[in-house]
C-alpha cells in the first residue's frame, strides 16, 4: 500500500530504475490526459446507468416474488442463474447476441425496428454493456432484497390493514423504510462494483469504438501492462480509491436521512 | 362489494404471475440461445427466424471445440489453480479467524481493525506493487503469484469466519481445556467441525471466484499452455479462423459454465444463504 503511493510519484517501466517525478503523474493526469477524463466519464455513465436500473428492477421483482407466489424457488433460481455464469462465458454469449446478425437484432426486427450494429456504434456500445451487466448481476441484489423483505414483520402489515391502509401506503410507509438498510447496502455495493468494472469492457469492445467504452480500470490496465507506466497507473489507482472512498462516504453521510434502523445505536 | 374485491385480487395475482413468467423468460432466453447455438451446424446459425431447437442437434461441435483449442490443458490448469487457491485459503483464513476469535494478544483489536481497513482498498491499488514484486522475483509466467497469496488469507473471509466462530459457545473451549486440549486441538477438533456450514459457503464462493477469475491470470500468465479456461476461451476471438464460429465459441462457454452450475445447484442452499448474509459476489 505504501509502496503504491511511492510508485505513484515516480516514472517507472520496471526495466530501468524508477525516476522520482513528484506530483508530475497527477498533474499530467488532470491537466494533459483527455483519455483519463474520458475513461472517468464512461465509468460514471456506466455507474449511473446501471445502479439505479438494477436497484429498481431487482426490488420490483423481489416484491413480486414476496407475494407468496407458487414456485418461488424456481423463479429465484432462474433470476440468479446468470450471475453463476462465468463472466468470460457471458461476455462471449453477449458478443454473439449483440452481433449484427445476432438474436437482439432479430427481436427488435420483429417489433419493426431496423437492425443496429450494437457494439461498434459509439452511442450504443456503452448501453449494450449496461444491458449485459444488468442481466448478469441483477440476481444478486434481487436475492438480497428478497431476504430483506422476508424479514419485515407481518404484524406491521396486519395492523396497517386494520387501519385501512392502501397498498401504496403500505409500500411507502412500511416496506420501504423497513428495507432501507438493504437498499443502502445494495446501493453501496453497486457503486463500488461498477467503478471497478473491467472484464466486460475488455472482452466485448476493448474500449472501442473511439474510446466510448474505455472504462477507468481498463485504461489503468493499459497504462500499467501495455504502456508499462507503473507510476502513472499507480497514481490512477489512488485517484480511483479516493473516488470510491468519497462516494461511499457521501452515501454514508446522507444515509441517516433515508435509512431507517430499527435498533438505534 | 366483497366479490369485486376478490375479483380484483385474483386479477392482480394473475398479473404478478404474468410479469414473473415473462421476466423469467427474458432471463432464460440468452441461456437457451447459448445451448442451442452450441448444437447448431454452420448454416443454422444465421437463419431467420432463429433455430431454437437444432435438428438434428450437432453434438460433434463439442468434440471439435475441444480439439480446436487445447481444452484439456485449460481444464487441467483451471482445476490446478482453483484447488491450489482453495485449500491454502481454507487453512489460512480459518486459522487466522480462530486467532482473532479466541486467542488473547496485545493490540488484537487494533490488528483486526487494520486488517479490515485493507478491505476498503481497491484491488487496483495493491496490484501494481505486487506485480513489480513478483516480476522482480521472476514469478511472472508461473502460477506462484496466483497461488502464494492464498497462504496469507483474504480479509473478507477471515472476517466472515471470525464472526461465525464467535457464535460458538466459549464453554466448549473451556471444558476441552480442562480435559487438557491445546489451543490447536480446540481449533481442529471443536471449532472447525462446528463451522461446517460457514466453511462450505466460503468454499463455494472461492471456487466460483477462482474458476471465473480473469484479471489475475491475464496479468501474470502469457503462455497459452498455462492459460486457465477464462483466458483460453477468449482465444477464439483472436484466431481469425474461429472468430465467427459461434457454434464453437458457445460450446466452449457451455463447457466452462458446467462446473460452476453444478456447484450452484448442489450448494444452492448454502449459496443463497451466503449471499444473503454477506452480500458477496465477486
Amino acid at each position: 500500500m505504501i509502496a503504491s503511493i511511492i510508485i505513484s510519484f515516480t516514472q517507472w517501466d520496471i526495466i530501468t530504475p524508477p525516476e522520482w517525478v513528484g506530483l508530475e503523474n497527477y498533474r499530467q493526469m488532470f491537466k494533459q490526459d483527455p483519455l483519463f477524463w474520458k475513461s472517468l466519464g464512461v465509468t460514471l455513465v456506466f455507474t449511473f446507468g446501471l445502479v439505479p436500473l438494477q436497484l429498481i428492477l431487482s426490488l420490483l421483482v423481489a416484491i413480486l416474488l414476496n407475494q407468496k407466489v407458487r414456485g418461488l424457488p424456481w423463479f429465484r433460481t432462474i433470476f440468479y442463474l446468470p450471475t453463476v455464469l462465468p463472466i468470460v462465458a457471458s461476455s462471449m454469449l453477449w458478443l454473439w447476441i449483440l452481433n449484427p446478425s445476432g438474436l437482439l437484432n432479430f427481436f427488435i426486427g420483429v417489433l419493426g425496428i431496423p437492425s443496429r450494429d450494437w457494439l461498434t456504434s459509439e452511442s450504443l456500445a456503452l448501453p449494450s454493456i449496461i444491458l449485459m451487466s444488468l442481466w448478469g448481476s441483477f440476481g444478486v441484489s434481487m436475492i438480497i432484497f428478497l431476504a430483506g423483505l422476508q424479514g419485515v414483520p407481518a404484524s406491521l402489515y396486519e395492523s396497517a390493514e386494520i387501519d385501512g391502509a392502501s397498498a401504496w401506503r403500505k409500500f411507502f410507509n412500511i416496506t420501504l423504510p423497513m428495507i432501507s438498510p438493504v437498499v443502502f447496502f445494495n446501493f453501496i455495493m453497486g457503486v463500488i462494483g461498477t467503478f471497478q468494472v473491467f472484464t466486460q469492457g475488455y472482452l466485448l469492445t476493448d474500449g472501442r469504438p473511439n474510446n466510448s467504452t474505455l472504462f477507468y480500470v481498463l485504461y489503468l490496465y493499459r497504462n500499467a501492462f501495455e504502456y508499462l507506466s507503473m507510476g502513472y497507473a499507480s497514481a490512477m489507482a489512488w485517484v480511483l480509491f479516493i473516488i470510491i472512498m468519497g462516494a461511499t462516504l457521501l452515501i454514508l453521510r446522507t444515509s441517516s436521512l433515508w435509512v431507517y434502523y430499527e435498533v438505534q445505536r | 362489494m366483497i366479490q369485486s374485491q376478490i375479483r380484483r385480487r385474483k386479477f392482480f395475482r394473475i398479473l404478478i404471475y404474468c410479469i414473473l413468467v415473462l421476466s423469467s423468460v427474458v432471463m432464460l432466453v440468452p441461456f437457451i440461445w447459448m445451448i442451442s447455438t452450441s448444437l447448431m451446424n454452420e448454416a443454422d446459425m444465421f437463419r431467420i427466424p432463429p433455430v431454437w431447437i437444432p435438428s438434428p442437434p450437432r453434438l460433434a461441435n463439442y468434440a471439435e471445440t475441444w480439439r480446436a483449442l487445447p481444452f484439456t490443458t485449460f481444464f487441467r490448469n483451471t482445476i490446478v489453480l482453483t484447488v491450489g487457491r482453495l485449500l491454502p485459503l481454507l487453512f489460512s483464513c480459518s486459522l487466522v479467524a480462530y486467532g482473532f476469535a479466541r486467542l488473547k494478544a496485545r493490540r488484537k483489536n487494533l490488528i483486526f481493525i487494520v486488517m479490515l481497513s485493507t478491505m476498503m482498498l481497491p484491488y487496483q491499488v495493491t496490484m501494481i506493487p505486487l506485480y513489480i514484486l513478483f516480476a522482480k522475483m521472476g514469478w511472472v509466467n508461473t502460477y506462484l503469484p496466483l497461488i502464494v497469496p492464498s497462504f496469507f488469507g483474504i480479509p473478507f473471509y477471515i472476517f466472515m469466519l471470525r464472526q461465525f466462530f464467535m457464535t460458538i459457545p466459549l464453554e466448549y473451549d473451556e471444558s476441552a481445556r480442562i480435559d487438557g486440549a491445546s489451543s490447536f486441538q480446540i481449533f481442529y477438533k471443536i471449532i472447525l467441525p462446528l463451522s461446517k456450514p460457514a466453511l462450505v459457503a466460503m468454499s463455494i464462493f472461492i471456487f466460483m471466484w477462482s474458476w471465473n477469475d480473469f484479471f489475475t491470470p491475464l496479468i501474470y500468465l502469457h503462455k497459452t499452455a498455462q492459460y486457465p479456461l477464462a483466458l483460453g476461451l477468449q482465444l477464439f476471438r483472436s484466431y481469425g479462423e474461429y472468430s465467427t464460429r459461434w457454434d464453437y465459441i458457445m460450446a466452449g462457454s457451455v463447457l466452462m459454465a458446467v462446473p460452476p452450475l453444478i456447484v450452484f445447484f448442489f450448494g444452492q442452499k448454502f449459496f443463497v444463504q451466503g449471499v444473503t448474509v454477506t452480500g458477496l459476489k465477486e
